[in-house]
């Protein structure tokens, strides 16, 4: 255990490293205008050259990318040059983890909850409307696009339940859409898994042999075909996981809910190179240590998953 | 014994035909690659691509999608060539007013209406259609030549395994969309940015799956007899390899279709889309979003979707199917 756990993290290490650096490398592409915020138009040549110079944007790449990990080992991401300029990236963004932390948790365990027990009714009805009517549903929220449904599910169901359009944080209720919406499509995912595991498992002859013995089939379901489902969990998390990040970028945006995600589209609309390539860094970070920690807990729960190397099959 | 025959040098042909106990000598000649027995295992007159045709016909509702899928694309690219249609940029003048038709609700002149410049709906989901087929059928190929090369290699190549595994582990511990609102971001919004950033994205997943599918069968007992046997590379690449992995190849090139038009609808939202001049899904449903608050004005944003929809699911639907039908494990 310890072993794998060592491995893994050299191995998250090493890619947050080349993600970091193939960040800041991109971003410097980009034309240097957006360092300027409004006033660009204002300056003259020679104060242009200086508020480049200031800002190191004119040394070779390797000193920058060298003073850029010299700030980040000092917790310093640079500071925002439009959407609050001036001010330190990090400390525009530290309120607005909180929000995005919580929903995206709380979307991540009711999309387990949910999906689990989707997937589990589906196997139990199977062929029957039941397992229709889910698979109806599966298919719908993956193949069509998020960005899709989830307008209509804001337009129509805020207006059929009354619930708030937006988000605003005094009031509970209009944290239910926001955080439903963010675990539909890890639903749809966790009740594909677990039906076709439940296919293939109550297939077998253990449990063949369990219902010939007379056990009730609760009991074989508890027993013995539960007991294994994490198998379907841990195939499903690592993609959960990044499908999450993914949706609470268009979600907190939508929703209004000052998160993460939707500062990073509003810095991407005004151009904030800075605070775009620092809420990226921290997006890539999330997935990666999301991921590192899904393993982990995979690998706690089940001893097979370190033998089977979960990182090259997945 | 045997040692001491070992031993003792190579044996004579009498000592051989002596311990084969009068068995004939030809039997341990290496085997000739002979075509007509290599029919000769299969039964009478089975055929791929018919049984996966039989396969695909049984399965009703991928047949009505198919009915669907090749009657949305069949118009979509026809309907320019109809008498009667208007330009989908054209913004229409009242020549009684000499003011724009705007918000002009559904009916004889404008089927689906106009939207809030005067410019004709239903002219623009067509062409919108067109664009956002266009932009998935180019990333689609792409993907798809791209994943099963780099696939092949990583599945075959045992010693670039390691290195290639390594390198998948760190790109796809990236989320995607991060990935492509970056790419989109540093290269300007236009159409040929749109495609670099999805194929740049898009081909890590059908390269895993081919390469997991190449792992997995090609130490497989009948390939391993398929190469004592002599039998050709081409001949194992194309009736050992091949119908395994064509099932996973166009299972994932038919989702990448939709998964592309949903990417394009997602980077118009967050103003990264293709610029508004050039009609297309994303646009579409972007100002649909826009005045969808005014109940009377939602046609806008309801016909863009529903036709977005239709082909999203029908490709969704008809790629599992397919891929149901040619996968021979499936086949009688």
């Amino acid at each position: 255990m310890l072993k794998y756990t060592v491995r893994r993290l050299l191995q998250s290490l090493v890619t947050l490293l080349i993600v970091v650096s193939a960040v800041f490398l991109l971003m410097r592409l980009l034309p240097v205008e957006g360092y300027f915020g409004d006033g660009y138009d204002k300056l003259s040549e020679s104060q242009r050259e200086a508020v480049l110079q200031k800002m190191g944007l004119l040394d070779p790449w390797y000193v920058q990318l060298g003073s850029f990990y010299a700030g980040l080992l000092r917790g310093d991401l640079g500071v925002s040059t439009i959407y609050r300029q001036d001010v330190p990236v990090l400390e525009v963004v530290a309120p607005r983890i909180p929000y995005s932390m919580r929903f995206g948790l709380v979307a991540i365990a009711i999309a387990l909850v949910a999906g689990l027990a989707m997937g589990v009714s589906m196997a139990k009805h199977k062929g029957r409307a039941l397992d229709k009517l889910w698979t109806g549903y599966v298919v719908f929220v993956s193949a069509v696009p998020l960005a899709v449904y989830l307008l209509f599910i804001q337009l129509y169901v805020t207006e059929l339940f009354g619930l708030p359009l937006l988000f605003d944080k005094y009031r509970p209720s209009s944290w239910i859409l926001p955080a439903l919406s963010m675990s539909l499509g890890s639903i749809a995912g966790y009740a594909m898994w677990m039906r076709r595991y439940m296919v293939d498992e109550l297939n077998k002859d253990y449990i063949r042999l369990a219902m010939a013995k007379g056990l009730p089939r609760s009991a074989i379901m508890v027993r013995h075909v539960m007991r294994n489902a994490y198998v379907p969990m841990a195939q499903y998390l690592p993609a959960s996981i990044l499908m999450t990040i993914s949706g609470s970028i268009y979600i907190e945006s939508l929703y209004s809910i000052p998160g993460m995600g939707g500062l990073l589209v509003d810095v991407i609309q005004r151009q904030d190179n800075p605070m775009v390539q620092g809420l990226v860094l921290i997006f890539s970070s999330i997935g990666i240590v999301g991921l590192f920690l899904g393993d982990l807990l995979m690998a706690l729960f089940d001893p097979r998953i370190k033998l089977a190397k979960s990182e090259a099959s997945r | 014994m045997m040692r001491d025959r070992m031993s003792a040098g190579p044996m004579s042909p009498e000592a051989i035909r002596a311990a084969a106990d009068g068995l004939d000598a030809s039997l341990f000649e290496p085997a000739e690659f002979d075509a007509s027995s290599g029919e000769r295992g299969g039964y009478s007159n089975y055929s791929y691509w018919r049984s996966t045709a039989r396969g695909f016909i049984k399965n009703r509702v991928a047949l009505v999608f198919l009915a669907l899928l090749v009657t949305l694309l069949v118009f979509t690219f026809v309907q320019p060539l109809l008498p009667g249609q208007k330009s989908p940029t054209k913004i229409h003048i009242d020549p009684a007013t000499g003011m724009q038709y705007r918000n002009v609700e559904p009916g004889a002149e404008f089927w689906f209406g106009t939207n809030t410049i005067g410019q004709d709906l239903w002219s623009r989901i067509w062409s919108g259609t067109r664009t956002s087929l266009l932009i998935g059928l180019i990333v689609g190929a792409v993907e798809m030549v791209v994943g099963i090369a780099f696939g092949a290699v990583w599945g075959y190549v045992r010693r670039l395994d390691g290195v290639i595994t390594e390198l998948y582990n760190v790109l796809n511990n990236i989320p995607t969309t991060i990935v492509l609102m970056l790419l989109s971001y540093i290269l300007r919004p236009s159409f040929r940015t749109m495609v670099i950033a999805m194929c740049a994205t898009g081909w890590l997943g059908l390269a895993r799956f081919v390469r997991n599918q190449i792992v997995i069968i090609r130490d497989r007992e009948y390939n391993l007899a398929s190469r004592c046997l002599g039998t050709p590379t081409r001949r194992i690449i194309f009736k050992n390899l091949l119908p395994y992995l064509v099932s996973v190849i166009m299972l994932q090139t038919a989702l990448s279709i939709p998964g592309t038009i949903g990417w394009e609808v997602f980077l118009t939202y967050i103003g990264l889309g293709l610029p508004v001049s050039i009609p297309s899904l994303g646009n579409l449903v972007n100002e649909g979003r826009q005045i969808m608050m005014s109940p009377e004005l939602r046609y806008q944003l309801l016909f863009p979707t529903v036709v977005l929809s239709m082909i999203t699911i029908s490709f969704y639907v008809l790629g599992n199917a397919f891929s149901d039908a040619s996968d021979p494990r499936n086949h009688v």
